[in-house]
């Protein structure tokens, strides 16, 4: 069975897209977004700096986008520059030096769009078996730091003061952030990989009346997008990482009319008297 | 549910909190500084003062959310701590029912979150998302919360914020209840300069420093008060009458009681007591005017 592409493009994607719903729902909720496209961009250069010093890829993206978030975490405590342009200076420059490096490697083929886009049907069995081994070690470290992480997430202070270290909890979110980064590159690419994290969440807002099962919608909701999208791919013959992230927005969209299942009322109603 | 704490601390009448001389700096300046207090066992003690003279903070520091910058800080040990800060804003983004905010630090039992509801006046709500709850419904449940951990000591940052008079009584009268049943200290911010809950054991006022102390005058018993504010708000709330010996300046000196002035004033000043040529609060206004630049520099 694994011996088709297809099926191991599916199974890829749907083992990813069960961690980056939960994850992504945290995303959301601190809105971390741009946080989160900062630490994805500068994925390409842990890819540069990984061919230059020979070691494995998602290592090296994994230590890249880690390096990243300490280096904001360090300038934000400095003070000098908002939050927001911080992100924007690392955001950006991360990415321009991974492809002015790459550039200068004549001596390896790379392939840029594979890197930036994801090319989830040439995964192979090993990918796979890192995608699950990983994203299970991602999954339980989630489910284990739960209550804190939520605690944080709603008042830092009462997380801090009711004992639940709450610099703790940002930091190891920040290293499973790394983690997702570096195993979904192969398959969506990093330009996408934020997508992931937060259109199945933004779906799962509406139908959830709490944070648990907006984490579980998400993940069902990321893993339908998958399976859509591939389909999609194979039907019309589109690029496959693009297709996952049209599928999700298209679901986002199905997500805001009007239905009996939502949880939260549509706003614009709402703020109407 | 709520009568039980650990008896390790209900044995002892050392403090649960301890402050030594505690100062804070932060961004080139001192936000407060000089700051002495201590929380019994059943003991309430509310602070006060204009803005931005450290009442948060000082709180803050109290229950370790803020490292000193000087002084100490003491927590006796195993001290649970339940917190309600001034300002907690919960993305939309984030579904939250009332009751699953009620475990957000630790699990509870159902029947113990019931009660914890039961005893915040908010039970009705348990089914309700955070988000659609009006602000007295918001502190009440962040009270609830904070009441479900059997705190050893209870931090209110500005409990009654956001709350009509009427609201604001029958908070306060809860927050009696939950110090007479469950005996745990409370650690109180109030809002008001001059009025505080009656059954506050003391009273502290801040600005920058601690500028006086004491135990609250008993309940307000003139006629005008009970009129204005009905025979139940006396009960729970009482006029804090408090004499400054030194007066903050518009340009950030200090004029002290026996006509000189210097620079800044002192952790030391404030602490005696004196009647006749004192101004019953006349200086807050002031300060508060200038609290945000004042140069407590070292």
């Amino acid at each position: 069975m694994l011996d088709d592409f297809f099926t191991r493009a599916l199974i890829a994607g749907i083992g990813l897209a069960l961690v980056t719903g939960p994850l992504g729902c945290f995303v959301v909720w601190r809105r971390m977004a741009y946080f989160g496209d900062t630490m994805a961009h500068s994925a390409l250069l842990g890819v540069a700096l990984s061919l230059v010093m020979q070691i494995n890829l998602m290592i090296g993206v994994f230590l890249v986008a880690a390096l990243a978030s300490l280096a904001l975490l360090f300038l934000e405590k400095r003070g000098a520059l908002s939050t927001d342009a911080l992100l924007g200076i690392l955001s950006h420059s991360t990415l321009a030096l991974g492809l002015v490096m790459v550039a200068f490697m004549t001596w390896v083929r790379v392939d840029l769009m594979g890197f930036l886009f994801g090319d989830i049907l040439a995964v192979s069995k090993l990918d796979i078996a890192l995608i699950y081994g990983g994203g299970a070690a991602v999954l339980v470290l989630l489910v284990a730091l739960w209550r804190p992480l939520l605690a944080a997430t709603v008042n830092t202070d009462i997380a801090q003061a009711e004992g639940l270290n709450p610099e703790r909890s940002r930091f190891v979110f920040m290293l499973l952030m790394a983690a997702v980064i570096a195993i979904a590159m192969k398959l969506v690419g990093i330009l996408l990989i934020t997508a992931l994290l937060i259109i199945p969440a933004a779906t799962a807002r509406r139908f959830a009346d709490g944070p648990e099962t907006m984490a579980v919608l998400a993940a069902l909701i990321g893993a339908a997008s998958v399976v859509a999208g591939l389909a999609g791919s194979l039907e019309f013959d589109t690029p496959s990482g693009p297709s996952i992230v049209v599928a999700a927005l298209l679901f986002f969209v199905l997500s805001l009319a009007p239905s009996p299942l939502a949880k939260t009322p549509d706003r614009v109603t709402e703020d109407r008297p | 549910m709520l009568k039980k704490h650990s008896p390790s601390l209900e044995t002892t009448s050392e403090p649960l909190v301890e402050m030594h001389n505690a100062g804070v700096f932060r961004a080139g300046r001192w936000l407060v500084r000089g700051v002495d207090l201590a929380v019994r066992r059943g003991e309430i003690v509310t602070l006060i003062g204009p803005n931005g003279s450290g009442k948060s903070t000082t709180a803050k520091t109290a229950i370790g959310v803020i490292k000193p910058s000087e002084g100490h800080v003491h927590r006796s040990k195993r001290l649970k701590v339940g917190y309600v800060p001034q300002k907690v804003a919960i993305d939309w983004t984030l579904p939250l029912s009332v009751e699953r905010l009620m475990t957000l630090t630790a699990p509870a039992s159902r029947a113990e979150i019931g009660a914890a509801l039961e005893a915040a006046g908010v039970a009705h709500l348990a089914g309700r998302q955070v988000a659609a709850l009006s602000g007295g419904e918001f502190q009440r449940a962040l009270l609830a919360r904070a009441l479900l951990r059997k705190p050893d000591l209870l931090v209110l940052d500005e409990p009654v914020q956001g709350v009509d008079f009427t609201g604001e009584v029958a908070l306060y009268e809860l927050i009696r209840d939950i110090r007479n049943r469950t005996g745990c200290g409370i650690l109180m911010i109030s809002h008001d300069l001059h009025i505080v809950m009656a059954d506050t054991d003391t009273v502290i006022c801040l600005n920058g420093h601690v500028c006086c102390r004491g135990a609250p005058q008993s309940v307000m018993v003139s006629p005008e008060y009970r009129k204005l504010f009905g025979a139940r708000a006396a009960e729970a709330l009482a006029l804090y009458r408090h004499h400054h010996d030194h007066t903050h300046l518009a340009d950030g000196r200090v004029r002290h009681a026996d006509g000189s002035i210097t620079d800044h004033c002192h952790a030391e000043d404030g602490h005696h007591h004196h009647g006749d040529d004192a101004h019953d609060h006349g200086h807050d206004r002031s300060s508060r005017a200038q609290s945000d630049g004042e140069p407590h520099a070292r």
